[in-house]
């Protein structure tokens, strides 16, 4: 019988090697998988090109994980925010490499490699400089704009509800990337809210189905990067 | 002494020109007041990029949910018959052409259409374009509230943005606290003056030649 499920977050993380590609579910502090991360940060790897819309506020998740030296580069659509200050200041020390990727283009890119589809047209960014150097075609008269996927090794998400199968529910807004990014990483861990038998979720309602994730870790009382911050924590 | 729209007012103006039944996405800061003055009669569907249409008001401290947020990361509320979905879906909304309007804030609008919304392009700032570009290709139509001249009184109706561009051509109309001005084959256009606000004032405040209302 398939059982993907893995009895902690520090075992489900501790094969992901130095200079890994690694996709982060979560936009802001919605969807953010800090259980996941603060294992990764743990676990040591380095040398990471971490993909997320953002780049981690205060000192907790994504934040702690970049602040502790282990991501080379940030693949992001929005790297700053009211409450992000380790990016910035490496970033201004020339400590860590960022790409610039509007966000309706990261998305579908992550789509693209997960659905196996090599690159895409899209009008995003023609007469911009995000454009500058890259093939351009007309369609119908209108300029469009050649973008590749973008795969990752691994991805790192947050779901409400999986099964042993791996299939997955989220909580509204905090389903944001992680779908796509499921598809898109050769090993996808997921730490779920609750975790069901199989058959615990109605086959009508699986938003992100089995066959695109690989390990499951149950983390029934999920910190949220928001609440540590207002309560001035960091991490490690 | 002209004494032109208050934000309130601008946001009030800006919402007659938005049909009943639109989905509209809202911009960060003046945009978001939009909500606050639909006309009498008409329903808006909030459409927000992190993947929600039927946005609805913020929360009650109490009643807010971690997992419910809006695009510019504050906590809102769905309404009945709200729908939540993952990024790929909510930018095929946008870039697909089924969202019928946006609104946004700017740094500068040039007489062409052209926008500048997301970089000054200064040496050691960093970049950070999110959404705005797949928005401006993609929805419908782009209207613009902003502030007329910048807080040192600078015009952010320019003939040639100096800032790098978010996109091409893209805006119809702008709502400043001066005028409602639109962007014509022939280039600004006024369509109506706030009150106390002559024609002159409005030229005199826009970096480009402005032609005066039909």
């Amino acid at each position: 019988m398939i059982d993907k499920k893995y009895l902690s977050v520090a075992a489900a993380v501790a094969d992901i090697p130095d200079g890994a590609t690694v996709m982060i579910g979560g936009f802001g502090a919605s969807g953010s998988p800090v259980e996941l991360i603060h294992a990764l940060i743990d676990h040591g790897a380095s040398g990471l090109t971490v993909i997320n819309n953002n780049t981690g506020n205060g000192e907790v998740g994504l934040a702690a994980l970049i602040g502790n030296g282990q991501v080379s580069k940030m693949i992001c659509s929005f790297p700053r925010s009211s409450q992000s200050k380790v990016f910035p200041a490496l970033y201004r020390e020339g400590r860590i490499e960022l790409e610039i990727v509007p966000q309706g283009t990261l998305a579908e890119r992550i789509r693209a490699a997960g659905a196996g589809i090599p690159a895409f047209y899209t009008p995003t960014t023609v007469g911009t400089i995000l454009a500058e150097g890259k093939e351009q075609r007309d369609f119908n008269g209108r300029a469009y704009v050649l973008e590749p996927w973008l795969k990752a090794d691994i991805a790192l998400i947050k779901s409400e509800v999986a099964d042993p199968l791996g299939n997955l529910t989220f909580n509204k807004t905090s389903r944001n990337f992680c779908p796509l990014m499921c598809m898109a990483a050769t090993t996808t861990i997921v730490q779920t809210k609750k975790f069901v038998a199989r058959g615990g979720i109605d086959p009508e309602h699986v938003i992100t189905p089995g066959i695109f994730v690989n390990r499951i870790v149950e983390v029934p009382d999920p910190v949220h990067e928001d609440t540590l911050i207002a309560e001035g924590r960091s991490y490690p | 002494m002209s004494t032109g729209w208050t934000r309130e007012q601008m946001a009030a103006r800006a919402a007659q020109d938005i049909p009943d039944g639109s989905y509209v996405n809202l911009g960060i800061g003046i945009p978001e007041l939009v909500t606050r003055f639909v006309p009498e009669g008409r329903e808006f569907i909030y459409h927000t990029e992190n993947g929600m249409l039927g946005m609805g008001p913020p929360p009650e401290e109490a009643e807010r949910d971690l997992d419910l947020m809006n695009a510019g990361k504050k906590y809102v509320t769905a309404l009945p018959g709200a729908a939540y979905f993952h990024h790929a879906d909510s930018f095929s909304m946008i870039r697909g052409g089924h969202i019928d309007v946006c609104v946004l804030g700017t740094m500068q609008v040039a007489a062409n259409g052209d926008i500048a919304n997301w970089s000054t392009g200064a040496p050691g700032a960093i970049p950070a374009v999110g959404g705005a570009m797949d928005l401006v290709q993609g929805v419908k139509r782009i209207y613009v509230i902003t502030q007329h001249t910048t807080k040192t009184g600078e015009p952010k109706l320019v003939e040639t943005c100096s800032y790098p561009l978010t996109g091409p051509g893209v805006v119809s109309r702008i709502f400043t606290d001066l005028a409602v001005v639109d962007v014509t084959p022939d280039g600004f256009r006024v369509a109506e003056l706030a009150p106390g606000v002559t024609f002159e004032d409005v030229q005199q405040k826009t970096g480009a030649p402005v032609l005066p209302p039909n």
